[in-house]
């Protein structure tokens, strides 16, 4: 296939079908279309009314703790500077982390799911669903359904269920039911499925809260707005910080909410190097990993045409990840675009090498990521060495790592 | 042009009673007993076959076409051998319709054009492909009906008059209601509404519409039948042959016979649909 032309502007998508480039669309069950109908009148109509973006800045600063912190990781930097000057590079760029961990409930998700349970509560919606892997957007889901006091029924993979105890428990707390999904493997395409059902089933009163930038239009193109926040401040906060753009970011990508929207802001930069890091899990070699546009092919699957893991007859096979939230065989379908257009690269990060980085950022910045951020800062660790002292990288620390101690000790050997 | 659909939907007509339109999984458990259960369906009484194609992310249907899906895989079902299915039935049967029914990816994997050549050259008269509304016509409905393949489009209780007029345009063969918002296998919906909702479509279009989503006995069967064109039958068809599966697979009775058994009293059910209705 012929590379698509190169646009004057990468931030112009998606088209009025829900179209970027032939990534995207809406693949659904007719059940659905006029929902998703409706629910595009009502995103067309609130995203750019003042009031709306009013209340959501609000929210966003009193209850979510936003703007999130663009901090300096000073030891992770002296760190790699000392592993280029004994590798005899003498370089070592300047790493910053954009503190999405510093956020309500400990990672990027919160940004979406208050704009969302807004737009809910706009279009008079009664109960909130929503999918989770990681359990990251099931506690920021639970915790909006909370607020505004909307019932929520979160679907978990039972897999995801078993390796994220504590997410589990805090949905609960926060008055949430955790219906676990035991087809499949039990991971996040299942409990993507089980939502749909249940969205199919009951389309009268339920929003259905999607926790990545992918599904049907407008999903893909809400979701990214949403996150779009992440890569605005980032972008003012280095212009302040140190007078001029990054060279690089790097954020994770799962279905790739996170990602999108650090990158998109960022997009039309064309000096800054925009990398997305895939779960590389065992390796590309077998079937063990999610690395879905590196090893994936375009497909079908839950409302969108994207790059998925599938066999040569169109199924969908399950990956690995360490990181139950980069367990996705399939990524947002913008990303498949920007992958294809070559505005930005996409590289695997095996499970080891997260956990490597996990350890290393606890023990050197005092901070403990995610697994899911510590495949980005993994990247960091391979490329930053053989930068320039006077380049900057800025990571997206998309999440906090206590959920994840349960996993990493597991993966050490160790009982707690 | 008219197609296998067409003239089995005229001669019912004709005759004064509706279809009975039968779902089975292909390749459920495998492949030779899934041609066994197809071949006995038209002397059970099944008017138009739906070939179920295996898809491993089935999001619009319920535990039993599910799990029928992930045994198909398991046996080792693949699209091609679906429409190799499909070529050995018409090979002793020139006449029953058969719709293959299943979700996008197979096919748009497999590459739209060489499918639809390799389906009419099996002997497929019509697609139902749950995950490509109108919206997305340009992916396969449109080529289809350049082919000469019915593209059956469901309406559902979501679809007002307003999107009713776009759900049809390009809808050939017959129109799939759908008797509830929901997943396939769930209960069937107050019939009174559904009778209404077959009205209402029939007011839109001359084309036959067949009911279906929660009809599991003769006697639904008969009810849904006074109104509609077509009585569709596919998680009771899933379950005589899951019921015939012990727990490791194996068989324990034959399950084309267990679903011939079914789709017989179906049929008695539609059969006495027009009758019921004219007393």
């Amino acid at each position: 296939m012929d590379k698509p032309a190169i646009p004057n502007s990468f931030r112009t998508g998606p088209d009025e079908q829900g179209m970027f480039g032939i990534f995207g669309g809406r693949f659904v069950a007719e059940t659905l279309m006029p929902l998703i109908l409706d629910l595009e009148r009502h995103w067309n109509e609130v995203k750019d009314d003042p009031d709306f973006k009013a209340e959501l800045t609000d929210l966003s600063t009193h209850y979510a703790g936003r703007p999130s912190k663009l901090y300096f990781a000073e030891g992770l930097t002296r760190h790699l500077r000392e592993v280029s000057s004994a590798k005899g590079l003498g370089g070592g760029a300047k790493v910053y982390f954009k503190r999405e961990d510093l956020n309500h409930t400990g990672s990027h998700k919160i940004n979406n799911c208050l704009g969302q349970i807004l737009l809910a509560k706009r279009m008079g919606k009664k109960r909130i669903i929503a999918e989770t892997g990681a359990g990251q957007h099931g506690v920021a889901s639970a915790t909006v359904a909370a607020r505004f006091g909307f019932p929520c029924v979160v679907y978990m993979g039972a897999t995801d269920v078993a390796r994220q105890s504590p997410n589990v428990f805090r949905m609960k707390l926060l008055g949430a039911e955790v219906r676990p999904v035991t087809a499949g493997h039990g991971t996040l395409k299942d409990a993507m499925n089980e939502a749909l059902r249940d969205w199919v089933t009951n389309v009268e009163d339920t929003y259905y809260l999607i926790g990545t930038a992918a599904g049907p239009h407008p999903y893909p193109e809400l979701v990214r707005d949403f996150q779009s926040v992440i890569g605005t401040e980032a972008r003012a906060q280095i212009l302040e910080q140190e007078g001029r753009l990054p060279d690089t970011i790097i954020a994770c990508v799962g279905g790739g909410s996170n990602a999108i929207g650090l990158f998109h802001p960022f997009l039309d930069d064309k000096d800054v190097r925009i990398i997305g890091i895939e779960a590389g899990g065992r390796g590309l070699d077998g079937i063990e990993h999610c690395a879905s546009m590196n090893a994936g092919a375009p497909g079908v699957l839950h409302g969108n045409r994207t790059y998925l893991l599938q066999d040569a007859d169109g199924q969908i096979m399950d990956g690995h990840s360490i990181s139950a939230g980069l367990d996705y065989p399939g990524v947002g379908p913008e990303h498949s675009w920007l992958r294809d257009s070559g505005r930005v690269e996409y590289v695997p990060v095996l499970d080891d090498e997260a956990l490597e980085a996990f350890k290393l950022t606890t023990r050197v910045e005092g901070i403990i990521p995610a697994l899911e951020s510590a495949h980005a800062i993994a990247h960091a660790v391979k490329i930053v060495p053989a930068m320039d002292k006077d380049q900057i990288v800025i990571v997206n620390l998309s999440g906090r790592g206590d959920k994840d101690v349960h996993t990493v000790a597991n993966m050490l050997g160790m009982e707690i | 042009m008219t197609t296998r659909i067409d003239r089995r939907m005229a001669k019912l007509k004709a005759e004064g009673r509706p279809a009975l339109v039968t779902y089975f999984m292909g390749g459920d458990p495998d492949y030779d007993t899934s041609l066994s259960i197809m071949k006995a369906l038209p002397g059970a009484g099944s008017d138009i076959i739906e070939l179920g194609m295996p898809f491993s992310d089935p999001m619009a249907d319920g535990p039993a076409i599910q799990a029928a899906g992930l045994r198909a895989l398991k046996g080792g079902q693949t699209l091609v051998k679906t429409l190799r299915m499909a070529s050995e039935f018409r090979a002793g049967d020139n006449e029953t319709p058969i719709v293959l029914m299943g979700y996008y990816n197979p096919i748009y994997i497999y590459g739209v054009d060489r499918f639809l050549r390799d389906a009419l050259a099996s002997g497929i008269d019509g697609l139902i492909v749950v995950d490509l509304p109108p919206e997305m016509d340009e992916e396969l409905c449109i080529p289809a009906l350049k082919a000469g393949i019915n593209f059956i489009r469901l309406a559902t209780p979501t679809t007002d008059d307003k999107r009713l007029p776009k759900v049809l345009q390009n809808t050939s063969g017959f129109v799939y209601y759908v008797s509830m918002t929901g997943i396939t296998g769930s209960a069937l919906a107050d019939t009174g509404k559904v009778a209404a909702a077959v009205g209402r479509i029939k007011s839109h279009t001359d084309l036959p519409v067949c009911v279906g989503f929660g009809v599991k006995t003769a006697e639904q069967a008969r009810v849904i039948g006074a109104n509609a064109d077509g009585v569709v039958v596919g998680t009771a068809i899933v379950n005589a042959v899951a019921n015939v599966l012990g727990p490791k697979g194996e068989k324990t009775a034959d399950p084309a016979e267990a679903v011939a058994t079914l789709v017989s009293g179906l049929s008695q059910g539609v059969r006495a649909a027009r009758l019921a209705a004219a007393e």
